[in-house]
């Protein structure tokens, strides 16, 4: 998809971090992350645990609000803005949490439309036909709608946050971990899913993952977080030949080189 | 050498201390603003009729068991308890005034507001906190959900319409225990005793105790919210929080009781 756009024409990034610094008291996360997206682009943020990649996430969320710097959508300036701009705002966005985050109280369906429901943008009488469908797109049968997020195993559990996701046409779609806690094969589905549903969409994906099968896969393009930076952004393609440091120890595992293992 | 071992401990000390007020005052803030915002919020819509109603019957409905047992049992204690003391000055006439008001105005709102900050308190904790653990709250941000609104209103209106109604219910049980050990088991005469009952019952003895209620409802919903919402990661998070709420609202009830208290008939 990124080749579609030749360098010469300008277009305006999907979503643009410049400079975001993110600090918890002592504790600076995030140091000047510069980062963007451009728009049908999958970025794939790879880096080891607690290095900031959900805090990176949560700031464009708006559920973090960063110290310095500025985030852009679709070329507006989204650092700062709180109430009905945010909300407007976050209708373009679909997430997939770490853990699924699906409502136990809630039924499937209803954990499905939950975000439609709530912008108006189907009734309450279609809304079990609405879930089948998005069911249907993740590979689940229609019979699983009216159990409950506890009764689902964990692979159908993170399908159903999927659909959750996916619906209500996100124009990006954020994916935090999102093959972690499932077996080889069940991780490959998830990806290929994911993978055909930003596809379907022509949505603009951004995932943060720490696994390097799943960031090959559904990364057009990938960038390593280290230290509250971004050192490394790339094609995926080419990552084996990054002839960087940090990623070629982090891709390759390995317990000595230049990345600090204390943490 | 000991010098500065001593100035060491003392500056320790201090810096111990001074964490801990700075601790304090940073949370009785994040409280402060947490209760307003949860009383602003009731009269902004929009409104989920749903989780409302669903609260009312979990916080109203479903504690009406607990609030019904006790309050019977206080009734009968009540009675009892002032029938063997009264009678060694020959007061026991006065054993249905001493029921009526003790249990309208203190024992029947305490006791319920203790009983549902057990019952209620801690499932709340333990609802929200579970929900902000496994990231639910972040989820209803994306999902163009306010979880205040969602959330938080809901259990707030509840505990403070339901509890004066389990009060009043509750009222009405407790003097009815203190009946049945007078009439059945101390053979008070039905009418006399009755006749006791309403001669020096006032108006505001109830209405004290109704505000009580709806004061302790919001404190348990409140510190139960309060907690769920800022409980830390894991299940030892979610094991404190429901903890702390629990422990926090009962202290709140029995301090806020004296205050209440205070206001309607401290002149
Ligand atoms: N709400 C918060 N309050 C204080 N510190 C936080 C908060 N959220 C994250 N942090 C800190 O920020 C750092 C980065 O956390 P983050 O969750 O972004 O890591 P991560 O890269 O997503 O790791 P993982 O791969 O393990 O999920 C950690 O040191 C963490 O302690
Ligand atoms: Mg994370």
């Amino acid at each position: 998809m990124s080749a579609l756009f030749s360098k010469k024409t300008p277009v305006t990034p999907k979503i643009e971090m410049d400079n975001v610094h993110k600090a918890f008291g002592s504790n600076k996360v995030l140091q000047g992350v510069n980062v963007s997206v451009n728009p049908g682009e999958s970025l794939v943020i790879i880096g080891g645990s607690g290095t900031g990649k959900s805090v990176t996430l949560k700031c464009i969320l708006g559920m973090m609000e960063p110290e310095q710097g500025t985030i852009k959508v679709d070329g507006q300036d989204i650092t700062h803005i709180r109430g009905k701009e945010r909300d407007k705002v976050a209708e373009k966005f679909g997430m997939l949490f770490q853990g699924g985050a699906l409502f136990d109280s809630l039924p499937v369906w209803q954990n499905i439309c939950f975000g439609v429901l709530e912008r108006g943008l189907i009734t309450r009488k279609d809304a079990p036909d609405y879930a089948v469908e998005k069911l249907r797109s993740v590979g689940l049968k229609p019979d699983i709608a009216y159990l409950f997020p506890a009764e689902l195993s964990g692979g159908m559990q993170k399908r159903v946050a999927l659909a959750r996701a996916i619906a209500g046409d996100p124009e990006i779609i954020f994916f935090d971990e999102p093959t972690t806690g499932l077996d080889p094969i069940m991780a490959d589905v998830i990806n290929d899913l994911i993978v055909s549903c930003t596809k379907e969409l022509g949505a603009t994906g951004l995932t943060i993952t720490h696994d390097m099968a799943s960031a090959r896969k559904i990364g057009d393009k990938i960038a390593m977080l280290y230290q509250g930076k971004i050192v490394w952004v790339g094609d995926a393609k080419k990552i084996d030949k990054s002839g960087n440091d940090y990623v070629e120890q982090f891709i390759n595992g390995r317990a000595k080189g230049p990345i600090e293992t204390y943490v | 050498m000991i010098f500065s071992l001593v100035r060491n401990f003392i500056l320790e000390s201090c810096r111990t201390v001074g964490r801990s007020i700075l601790h304090f005052f940073e949370s009785v803030g994040r409280l402060s603003s947490f209760a307003v915002r949860s009383l602003y919020f009731i009269f902004v819509p929009p409104y989920y009729p749903r989780m409302i109603f669903r609260q009312f019957i979990d916080i109203g409905y479903y504690s009406l068991p607990v609030v019904g047992m006790t309050t019977l049992f206080t009734g009968m204690v009540l009675a009892l308890q002032s029938y063997s003391g009264f009678s060694r000055f020959e007061a026991e006439g006065a054993i249905a005034t001493v029921v009526v008001l003790s249990i309208t105005r203190e024992l029947a709102p305490v006791m319920a507001g203790l009983m549902v900050a057990g019952r209620i308190g801690a499932s709340i904790a333990a609802e929200i906190g579970t929900m902000r653990v496994t990231e639910q709250i972040d989820a209803l941000r994306t999902l163009a959900t306010n979880p205040f609104k969602y959330l938080v209103v809901p259990r707030i209106m509840a505990g403070l319409l339901m509890l004066p109604i389990l009060v009043l219910i509750g009222d009405i049980i407790g003097i009815f225990g203190g009946y049945l050990i007078a009439i059945y088991k101390l053979g008070f005469n039905q009418a006399g005793y009755l006749n006791q009952t309403w001669e020096y019952l006032e108006y505001m003895d109830v209405v004290s105790g109704l505000v009580k209620a709806a004061v302790f409802g919001f404190v348990v919903a409140l510190m139960g919210c309060y907690n769920g919402f800022y409980s830390d990661r894991g299940a030892q998070g979610v094991g404190r929080a429901t903890t702390n709420a629990v422990v926090s609202s009962s202290i709140l009830i029995l301090i806020l009781n004296y205050f209440v208290t205070q206001l309607f008939f401290g002149s």
